[in-house]
């Protein structure tokens, strides 16, 4: 992973004495509330419904274990024994003291992490695919890119109060895992002509408004990343709408532009900048690459006899195996996931014990790293295949191995009313309630594929539209309500899902999920999964079945 | 007349802003409103002591012919989560190769210069009910910044 020089370690250190310092004015009543509101969330600090809430940047989803070990030790003495990992591959603490928050950035520098530009209108952390460096469908590792880009965006002058939030995703592989289609710039490696470049995605995003993101640039060289990004903000950052925070992301501006008119206002802005001096050099891209070197694996080659035999014997296993493992580049390697959705555990909630067991297992089995997924898992990238089976037993003991990766009870789902003051409703409480609906192993398995997704409110945090199943929290009149959509996808047939009908009481959803499962059931065709039935069929029949 | 800080060392400006309603040919040493001044460009173009004040959603593009005949051009800052005069400014240093004072005006405060500065503007009137001495220390940015900015033109990769 990427490893700080002194000039990286240099600018997180100044950071934390610069937020220090703006945190003593703000509590000394010399800066006033509204500009120290902008400010703590340039560091990822929100005043939510019980206390405040940090959130902590982890560039492109990666740790090393000693970070995890200083993300547990946070959690002991600055919270309450748990974090939660979101689904931008950040990690959130939900009870920290807003005057000790300065020395929890001091903590976090100490392992070379931060929470700069966690929130706040600005470029937000970038993210990426989970699998990048050992996906077999990779064109390139989009890590290196991802990191140039981290660098480049941390504090830019110019782009500090942008009309709104500005998210950023690359991905390197064929099949896309970093949902690029739904982010304000969705970076994608391509291949032209035997050479590697990027297509340029601009203008997608969730929230009230949902755009799948058209392709403004086809292919870009490499060396024009930056530059061009730059354009791109620039454009964004002069004409985006600042009236009214509803209609500002960069979304509405391409649509009301249309994406031919603002690709051309970006390439004319590009004509500056092109060949300047953030046109990266094979020295940087060089240097920035060699952080991400493939580890010393052993010689190995695939399906060793001690697994082969341990999915013979162990059925459990081979549950888990089914559907957490993935395969992976190295011969005699594999990808292994953990899916931190235990039925009555928040999902992505994670402990100050589990975070420990998890940089442990991570140096036992994994090289020392993991990612965190969009999808609020966690990866180990580079499992030795003979050594899946004592991992898998070593994560049961941890309850880390729940084998239920990308099933219905693999909940994506938002902090929600528990604690976001943004919320109109619960969500933790209905991805519960789900998953106690389908507690049965076997029939989730023989259901296959199949994501739901949950919001507490329009903003999306948990992108609901891009769900097969999606549920928004919605008030209707002072109560809790959820509308619930079907057909969205964030891969590579990215869609927006279509709303059924009229919301449903809470108590409500479990047998609402369950008759749309049962349509699937009983019209899906040989092998299909939930969404291409669902593409098959249309939405009536759901319709038919749910308001019967 | 204005106490501004400029180019780092807190002074009195002889220019002061004039609103629209305000604008006329007369009066010496003001910031006239951009489109005020390219009505009366004829008028006032060889004027030593005109300068001009650009609003947020204006564009700096529209000066290029006589940028350079301006003495001060101020940025309004209608407030400070509004970031296109960082935008305005960066053009008109890069894209126009405007050498004189570009001073940023409106809701300027001190938590914000150090990102002012990067974008090459070098004058500040600070909001009403700022502190100017203090707010002085906040031009000390970061020792060092990842990509190119008018104040460090090449980019820290670049040294590595």
């Amino acid at each position: 992973m990427y490893i700080y020089d002194n000039y990286d370690q240099t600018m997180v250190d100044e950071r934390v004495n610069q937020y220090r310092d703006q945190t003593q004015r703000f509590l000394a009543g010399e800066l006033a509330a509204e500009e120290f509101q902008h400010l703590r969330l340039r560091n990822g600090l929100y005043i939510q419904r019980l206390a405040p809430m940090l959130r902590v940047a982890v560039p492109y989803g990666m740790l090393n274990s000693p970070q995890l070990r200083k993300l547990a030790y946070i959690c002991r003495h600055f919270d309450r024994g748990y974090a939660h990992f979101t689904t931008r591959q950040n990690v959130q603490y939900n009870w920290p003291k807003l005057e000790e928050v300065p020395d929890i950035l001091a903590e976090l520098a100490s392992v070379q992490m931060h929470a700069i530009q966690t929130s706040g209108n600005c470029i937000r952390n970038v993210t990426s695919d989970q699998y990048a460096g050992v996906a077999i469908d990779e064109i390139e590792d989009s890590r290196p890119w991802a990191e140039l880009i981290r660098q480049w965006s941390t504090f830019h002058p110019e782009y500090n109060w942008l009309p709104r939030k500005f998210k950023v995703a690359v991905t390197g592989a064929r099949e896309d895992r970093a949902a690029v289609q739904v982010h304000d710039i969705g970076v994608r490696m391509v291949e032209r002509d035997g050479k590697i470049g990027f297509q340029i995605l601009v203008g997608g995003g969730l929230g009230r408004t949902p755009v799948i993101a058209p392709v403004i640039r086809d292919y870009l060289d490499k060396e024009h990343l930056l530059t061009y990004l730059e354009a791109i903000l620039r454009v964004y950052n002069r004409f985006g709408n600042r009236e009214n925070k509803y209609k500002a992301r960069i979304k509405i501006l391409v649509r009301a532009m249309t994406p031919e008119v603002f690709a051309a206002k970006v390439e004319q802005e590009w004509l500056t900048l092109r060949d300047g001096p953030d046109t990266l050099t094979d020295a940087e891209i060089n240097r920035v690459k060699a952080c991400f070197t493939r580890p010393a694996y052993f010689e190995a080659s695939n399906n060793p006899s001690v697994l082969v035999s341990a999915l013979k014997e162990d059925f459990a296993f081979k549950a888990w195996h089914s559907r957490n493992v993935k395969p992976h580049q190295q011969a005699g390697y594999a990808i292994a996931n953990l899916a931190m959705k235990a039925t009555g555990i928040a999902p992505g909630d994670v402990t100050d014990d589990q975070l420990e067991t998890i940089a442990d297992l991570a140096e036992q089995y994994s090289f020392g790293e993991i990612r965190v997924t969009h999808e609020q898992n966690v990866t180990f990238s580079d499992v030795r295949q003979d050594e899946l089976y004592n991992l898998w037993q070593a994560l049961c003991v941890a309850e880390l191995a729940s084998p239920n990766l990308g099933l219905l009870t693999d909940i994506i789902c938002c902090p929600g009313g528990d604690y976001c003051s943004l919320a109109n409703a619960k969500s933790i409480p209905v991805a519960e309630a789900i998953q106690r609906q389908f507690d049965d192993l076997d029939y989730l398995h023989d259901l296959g594929d199949l994501d739901i997704n949950i919001s507490g409110c329009m903003n999306a945090c948990g992108h609901h539209h891009v769900g097969n199943i999606g549920i928004l929290g919605v008030d209707k009149k002072g109560a809790e309500f959820y509308q619930i959509s079907i057909g969205g996808s964030a891969s590579n047939d990215a869609a927006l899902a279509k709303i059924l009908g009229p919301s449903f009481a809470q108590e409500m959803i479990p047998s609402v999920i369950q008759k749309l499962v049962d349509v699937y059931l009983t019209r899906r065709e040989s092998d299909e999964q939930f969404l291409e039935t669902y593409s098959r069929i249309g939405i009536q029949p759901y319709k038919d079945s749910v308001y019967a | 007349m204005p106490t501004i800080i400029k180019d780092q060392v807190i002074t009195d400006s002889p220019f002061t802003t004039l609103s629209a309603a305000a604008a006329n040919t007369e009066t010496a040493n003001c910031l006239l409103p951009m489109a005020y001044y390219a009505a009366h460009q004829d008028t006032l173009q060889n004027r030593q002591d005109i300068g001009i004040w650009v609003a947020a959603g204006e564009a700096v593009e529209d000066i290029a012919a006589y940028v350079h005949q301006l003495a001060v051009i101020a940025l309004d800052f209608p407030h400070f989560g509004d970031g296109r005069g960082y935008s305005s400014a960066t053009i008109l240093r890069r894209q126009l190769g405007y050498q004189g004072e570009i001073r940023a005006i409106g809701d300027v405060r001190r938590d914000q210069l150090e990102q002012m500065l990067r974008c090459g503007i070098n004058a500040y009137e600070l909001a009403e009910g700022q502190d100017i001495q203090s707010s002085a220390a906040g031009l000390a940015g970061f020792s060092f910044n990842y990509q190119a900015s008018i104040d460090r033109p090449a980019p820290l990769f670049r040294q590595r």
